[in-house]
């Protein structure tokens, strides 16, 4: 059989290191969306609180993440911040950083939307059958609150595992890294190997957030109202 | 039978205000066990905010409710445990969106008054057949029609086994051809003889359910009169021009 370069992929430890390139882009989003979920949790609420300079903070906080590329931030974090404040962290850190904040900081904003667009009526009617406030979390805010949140939230962490692809530039070893270096290696015995070890970090990529965009919306069919 | 028998509730001098206005200014009612009490009035005159007051989700700001000789107005009252027996249901459909049918209807029955479940829901499953709504119990709201929504939250009310029912114009927002289906169920509560209070923009039901008619005005009552009275000649003015707004 012709030398197809397919077996790039299977050439000493490839297939490993390729796996264990996407186990670092996997540890990244799901540590920093963890992070980002439980602070974002707290900034939701604050932001449902009328304080109106805390209010503004925030807002500019969430916004500073819209407007300014998140590959900015990691420069900004990495090679200014680390730096001029004397501290030594590795780029993967750093990385886990920058998308906690910017986790915390969507996140927060989709709980406040989950909170502030819960209809009165649904709150009332359930103390009007006695329920004490505690039962009223319980059974009805918290459950209804989830079901808005929960597809929204899904949608965030496929963009974040998505642009995990920029960490390569402040020299984290994941998944693309690693297909470079593949690369560099295979392609003076097959000039397609980049072909190959794409093509299988696209699958690679597809194989992670295709389940994730799928339940997202089974979740949003079955629970919309 | 207006008047006569034990007295459920009984409201004096009921003050209401949201900041500088005053909403509610004095009004007085009592209630007798089986009476149905039909509130009309013009749009904005208070009907809504008294029900409110009645089962505690609104505070107020001066005079006194009772109920069945106990006072309901003071800052200790214990709302949960009153309002298990004061059945609500308001003019949106207010369904928990999230649970089926026998779940809106069970909550109350099983987590506030902590019944056994299988008694509960053989009478769940009873009052939803009394309303011809038992094959949908495992529905979700969102595919119920306004007028079956209507009727479940009826039921999830009664569920509870409520002493008094209010009602708050459960078929304002309701299409035409589903009003009937909802008000027929509170017309056969009557004839059960439960005690209820109802705020309503049909003029027709009111003079059939109502055994009396209490008409509001601006945040207190002008006139309390039986419905054969009132429909034929009021007493004041004021529900003479609310009556003629409604027989163009
Ligand atoms: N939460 C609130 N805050 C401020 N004002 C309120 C509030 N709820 C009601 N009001 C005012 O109190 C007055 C009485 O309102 P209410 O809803 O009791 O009237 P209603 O008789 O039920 O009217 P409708 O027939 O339109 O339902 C209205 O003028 C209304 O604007
Ligand atoms: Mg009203």
């Amino acid at each position: 059989m012709q030398n197809s370069g397919i077996e790039v992929l299977f050439e000493g430890s490839n297939f490993e290191r390729l796996l264990g390139g996407l186990l670092v882009t996997i540890e990244i989003s799901f540590v920093s969306i963890v992070i980002g979920t439980v602070l974002g949790i707290v900034m939701g609420l604050l932001r449902t609180l009328n304080v109106k300079p805390l209010q503004a903070l925030l807002r500019l906080y969430l916004e500073a993440f819209r407007i300014i590329p998140i590959l900015v931030w990691l420069y900004v974090v990495h090679f200014s911040f680390t730096p001029l404040l004397n501290i030594d962290i590795s780029g993967e850190t750093t990385s886990i950083l920058v998308f906690s904040l910017w986790g915390a900081a969507e996140i927060g904003d989709i709980v406040r939307g989950a909170l502030q667009s819960m209809p009165k009526h649904q709150e009332e009617s359930g103390a009007a059958l006695g329920l004490s406030r505690g039962q009223l979390y319980r059974y009805i805010l918290i459950p209804q609150a989830i079901r808005r949140m929960v597809p929204g939230a899904i949608n965030l962490a496929t963009r974040m595992i998505k642009t995990t692809s920029l960490v390569v530039l402040i020299g984290v070893i994941e998944v693309v890294k690693i297909g470079q270096q593949i690369i560099e290696l295979g392609v003076i015995k097959a000039p397609t190997a980049s072909f190959w070890v794409y093509g299988f970090i696209f699958i690679l990529y597809f194989a992670v957030c295709f389940p994730l965009s799928r339940i997202s919306r089974r979740v949003e069919r079955r629970w919309q109202n | 039978m207006i008047n006569t028998g034990e007295l459920l509730l009984e409201v004096e001098g009921l003050q209401k205000s949201f900041g500088e206005r005053l909403v509610l200014s004095g009004i007085d009612l009592q209630v007798v066990k089986g009476e149905v009490t039909v509130i009309l009035g013009p749009s904005g005159c208070g009907k809504s905010t008294l029900l409110r007051c009645l089962n505690g989700l609104e505070p107020v700001q001066g005079g006194r409710i009772s109920y069945h000789g106990q006072d309901l107005a003071g800052p200790q009252v214990n709302w949960r445990e009153v309002r298990q027996r004061i059945g609500m249901v308001f003019q949106n459909y207010e369904l928990f969106s999230h649970m089926t049918v026998l779940d809106n209807i069970l909550l109350g029955p099983l987590k506030v008054q902590k019944r056994e479940p299988k008694e509960a829901r053989q009478q769940a499953e009873q009052l939803l057949g009394r309303v011809g709504l038992l094959d949908r119990k495992d529905a979700y709201p969102r595919q119920l029609s306004g007028g079956q929504k209507q009727r479940i939250a009826i039921v999830r009310a009664l569920c509870m086994n409520p002493e008094i029912m209010l009602f708050d114009e459960v078929t304002a927002s309701l299409d035409p051809e589903m009003v009937r289906e909802v008000l027929d169920v509170i017309l056969g509560l009557a004839e059960q003889g439960m005690t209820m209070i109802i705020v309503t923009h049909e003029m027709g039901f009111a003079k059939s359910v109502g055994d009396r008619i209490v008409f509001m005005d601006q945040g207190s009552i002008c006139e309390i009169a039986e419905p054969q009275q009132f429909f034929t000649q009021p007493a004041t003015e004021r529900a003479q021009h609310f009556l003629d707004i409604f027989q163009y």
